[in-house]
């Protein structure tokens, strides 16, 4: 029947006809993990017995008439987000053994809407990576290039829907993690405004960047689980109290009239030539059914990837603090005492990259440092925000590439840092202003997806759905399936 | 030399609030270690703070109190550092900008005049948890129920200049934190704590010596000790060419010395940084007001009344408003007599609160109600009974035998103030004791006594003293 290859929307209707059950559409893709799962190392846990009672549950909700929006749709979490009785690892040895006893925010709503979960996705080491190298689990391949990255660090998630494991995946991004691997693996990713959906129960890497959102091989799909996970919640303070509008519904708006930015700097040197002409093919695409494109000038947006590199790090530094080997996660045996403790646990539990990121954020928020290091990059942060703000005043939505080259192999960047940092040259800026960003496949350069990234203003993930959505109307790059996996 | 002690403190106020500073779970004393610990306070992966709007009333209840500016817009920030009774390795509280700046109080000096301590801050802050050591063999246990419980810590200017002055300063604090109903003020409980700062200079000199902070006083008696004990033990060094070292120190009230706990270059780079988990609390002008008008009378403007308005002796008055309970006590004992308000203070101030100390009740529980002690006086004021006879009136209402009108009736103490009556008595002791009355006509007046002590054990102590003695006087000149 290949369910595996259709969309939500499809699947929606294939389950109220009856064509199919949930408990059928979730074993079939079960299955389906269980063959492919090997070579890709995208899921870190697959909760097959638990899907498969939800879908249960679903079916009979549906024959009862109860049926909820996602009512027996299969789903992945990235493995960032507590699931109750489940392993929650954060892609780190840190929380190898860690079973959390409650569900993130989102995580309850997508249940309660009756979303099947098929299992846990794997991902950089507390989100900390652009290629999923620094999972302790091992790093995922990409299903069109089983040698390259899938991108990170929701590279799991993003991999299981190209690969057909999902229709969805639930993903965070801080600097890129959503858009960068939906880039590199030709799928739909979206980060909503910052606040837009609940932080509560997702493993905090940078507070004032992190957003949760979704990876979908449709815009209209991630319209569908976005506006189930998106409002207010009031077990995060920083979830913001604005009605979430019926994204499936905005859909059909034209996108007439809609005037589409084009930064200069983001086709400034650093991006590959056929990356660019994939992008402005797209952008073209996009004019051509009734919009139009103007440019716009962000002068600070150059400083976003070391702005973002004070930022992210000094709040990791914080917030990776409670993992001390006292009372959850790795306990470093045998311990001298309480120092001895800290420094094994600690040691043994995080990978480089995180110490990494831990030393340098501890390094700037230091007292001396503070003020040249913190304090700067907030200030420059504001400068890039008000560069958004100005922006659109003139346009409703920005439109660029998502990454300056397709996904690259598995190895080639891993020592050097500031080069795979680099790789999110584009999608930072975004994080830094809180605006709402989405990455959507616009075509290949050598057989790899391209993405193109779309950015609305505030709260305005509508537009994004919107124009996404006509693209996807007019073209099938998010059709094609990697070959292995059709 | 001639030295100068100058004194800061720091007082942790524990804000009674239900429910903990940035989660749900309950702040109630003595519950089984980690009980009272939920996902938040226990810093689980993934979880968030949510601030407890009524901390925010209250810290600007307190700003208020003590003439402070209450900030519009304040901040919470991290204090990074990791022990193990501190879950999520950082403490949330107020570092640049706390709710409440430059507030001010008054104390009586050593001379008794007003003196001004200035308080530089009030911040908001969550309490750690604590670990166990006792009972646990080689290893150490960690409690977090406490973890999250609201904190207000108040920052004093380096004012004060003795131990006693701090005593006062702290007594003051406690006063008005309860008169605001925000703390218990429960210092066996940790409720209300301090650490002060500490250092001497010459006499004369500007700039300050350098000082040492005791940790976690927890009564006054160990503040003045701890801070007398520091003071000399500085003041020698220095004499000794010895330097004093910037440093933390504890108090051991066992040994009634302070000890040195960790110096100034092992301590912390806390790396504060405002919470990006929280926003700025942000509250408006009129929100400020709102609180000031729903503020209570405080101690200061109780006891100005008390005086202009009761006439009462400073001190006396200064007792009584220095808990609200005992002031709203005075004020409904007062308004049911028409005894002298002196009268009336004279009794709380003395029989009321020896009884009650000698039972250990507090006065909100006082066996003998506000209405009732004013019906015991009113009894004096109208010469039914004598003041002495009152306290043996008084002790049986405390020992539960009714009203004062009830104990006079059924012991039959009613006062004799019948002129007839009383000369009945006068004329038969005369009589009884002709060798006194010669005597006294010889001019021995001080016999005055012995004849007022006979009508007085004849009439068991109910005749009117006065009543007595004029008439004694005039039968025996007679």
């Amino acid at each position: 029947m290949d369910l595996h290859t259709k969309t939500m929307t499809e699947l929606s209707a294939g389950l109220e006809r009856g064509d199919y059950t949930s408990v059928e559409l979730t074993q079939s893709l079960l299955d389906r993990i269980a063959a492919h799962n090997d070579t890709l190392n995208a899921l870190l846990t697959v909760t097959g017995e638990q899907a498969i009672a939800a879908a249960a549950r679903a079916d009979a909700d549906r024959a009862a008439g109860k049926a909820g929006a996602l009512n027996g749709l299969p789903i992945i979490h990235k493995d960032i987000f507590c699931t109750r009785d489940v392993r929650t690892t954060c892609g780190s040895k840190m929380l190898d053994n860690f079973i959390s006893p409650y569900d993130a925010t989102i995580v309850e709503r997508l249940a309660d809407a009756g979303a099947v979960v098929l299992g846990k996705a794997n991902m950089d080491e507390f989100a900390m990576g652009s290629s999923n190298e620094t999972s302790y689990f091992g790093p995922v391949n990409n299903p069109w290039d089983l040698e390259r990255t899938p991108g990170g660090s929701s590279g799991g998630s993003a991999a299981a829907v190209a690969a057909r494991f999902a229709p969805g995946a639930t993903a965070t991004d801080t600097g890129g993690s959503i858009r960068q691997p939906a880039a590199l693996t030709g799928t739909v990713g979206i980060k909503p405004t910052y606040g837009r959906v609940s932080r509560y129960g997702m493993i905090a890497f940078a507070s004032s960047l992190d957003q949760a959102g979704v990876i979908t091989r449709s815009a209209e799909d991630a319209a569908r689980l976005l506006g189930v996970m998106a409002g207010f919640d009031e077990r995060d303070s920083t979830c913001i109290d604005e009605p979430v509008p019926d994204y499936v519904a905005a859909l059909g708006d034209s996108v007439k009239g809609l005037k589409i930015g084009i930064v200069r700097q983001h086709f400034d040197e650093g991006l590959d030539a056929d990356c660019g002409a994939r992008v402005k093919d797209a952008i073209a695409v996009i004019e051509s059914l009734g919009a139009t494109a103007v440019e716009v000038d962000m002068p600070n947006i150059d400083y976003s990837v070391p702005t973002y590199y004070v930022v992210a790090p000094a709040e990791c530094s914080s917030n990776l603090s409670r993992f001390d080997g006292v009372r959850f996660g790795h306990r470093a045996e045998n311990a001298e005492d309480l120092f001895d403790l800290y420094c094994r646990s600690r040691g043994e539990g995080f990978g480089d990259e995180v110490k990494r990121r831990i030393m340098t954020g501890t390094y700037v928020l230091s007292a001396g440092y503070y003020d040249a290091y913190y304090l700067k990059a907030q200030q420059v942060r504001h400068l890039i925000a008000d560069d958004f703000k100005k922006a659109f005043e003139k346009v409703d939505l920005i439109a660029g590439p998502t990454t300056p080259t397709p996904a690259f192999k598995l190895g080639d960047k891993v020592d050097d840092p500031i080069t795979m940092y680099l790789n999110d040259i584009y999608t930072i800026g975004a994080n830094l202003g809180g605006f709402p960003a989405m990455s959507v496949p616009c075509g290949f350069v050598n057989d790899l997806p391209v993405g193109l990234q779309l950015v609305g203003h505030h709260f305005d993930e509508s537009a994004l759905l919107r124009c996404a959505h006509a693209y996807q109307q007019a073209t099938d790059w998010h059709i094609a399936c990697p070959e292995d996996f059709a | 030399m001639s030295w100068e002690v100058v004194i800061g403190l720091e007082i942790h106020t524990q804000l009674a609030t239900k429910s903990k500073i940035f989660s749900a779970a309950s702040t109630a004393y003595g519950a089984e270690p980690n009980t009272q610990a939920c996902l938040v306070d226990l810093g689980y992966p993934g979880v968030l703070p949510v601030l407890n709007k009524e901390v925010v009333h209250m810290a600007a209840m307190f700003g208020l109190s003590v003439n402070a500016t209450v900030a519009q817009r304040s901040v919470f920030a991290r204090k990074n550092y990791f022990y193990p009774d501190l879950p999520k390795g950082y403490q949330i509280s107020q570092f640049e900008l706390p709710i409440v700046e430059h507030g001010e109080l008054f104390i009586a000096d050593a001379e008794g005049n007003d003196k001004r301590i200035g308080i530089t801050r009030a911040h908001l802050e969550e309490d750690a948890g604590k670990s166990i050591h006792e009972g646990l063999d080689k290893s150490s246990g960690i409690d977090l129920n406490r973890a999250g419980t609201p904190l207000l810590e108040i920052v004093s200017e380096p004012d004060i200049r003795s131990a006693k002055e701090a005593v006062a300063y702290m007594r003051k604090i406690h006063t008005i934190v309860r008169y605001l109903g925000i703390s218990d003020g429960n210092m066996q409980e940790g409720s209300f704590r301090c650490d002060a700062n500490v250092s001497v200079r010459p006499k004369g000199q500007e700039e300050f010596g350098t000082r040492a902070e005791i940790k976690n006083l927890n009564s006054f008696r160990f503040v003045e000790k701890a801070i007398n004990f520091e003071v000399e033990r500085q003041i020698e060094l220095i004499e000794d060419g010895g330097e004093v070292v910037q440093e933390t120190r504890l108090y051991d009230s066992d040994k009634d010395e302070t000890r040195s706990m960790r110096s100034k270059e092992e301590a912390n780079d806390y790396r504060y940084f405002p919470d990006p988990d929280l926003l700025p609390v942000e509250i408006t002008a009129e929100y400020i007001e709102s609180v000031r008008a729903e503020l209570p009378e405080l101690p200061d403007a109780k006891q100005q009344r008390f005086v202009a308005e009761y006439e009462l002796r400073k001190d006396d008055a200064a007792i009584l408003t220095s808990s609200r309970p005992a002031a709203d006590y005075f004020e409904a004992a007062a308004a049911a007599t028409d005894a002298k308000a002196q009268l009336v203070a004279n009794w709380v101030v003395g029989d009321l609160s020896g009884a009650l100390n000698r039972d250990g009740l507090n006065i909100a529980d006082s066996k003998i109600s506000a209405v009732d002690l004013a019906g015991l006086l009113t009894r004096i004021q109208d010469n039914t009974i004598s003041g002495k006879i009152a306290k043996q009136v008084f002790e049986a209402m405390w020992d539960g035998e009714g009203s004062a009108d009830d104990v006079i009736e059924a012991r039959g103490l009613k006062q004799i103030t019948d002129t007839s009556a009383i000369e009945e008595v006068v004329d038969r002791v005369i009589e009884a004791n002709p060798g006194q009355v010669a005597e006294y006509k010889a001019g021995k007046d001080k016999l005055i006594g012995f004849f007022v002590g006979k009508v007085m054990q004849e009439t068991r102590g109910k005749a009117n003293p006065g009543q007595v003695n004029q008439i004694l006087k005039a039968k025996l000149s007679g």
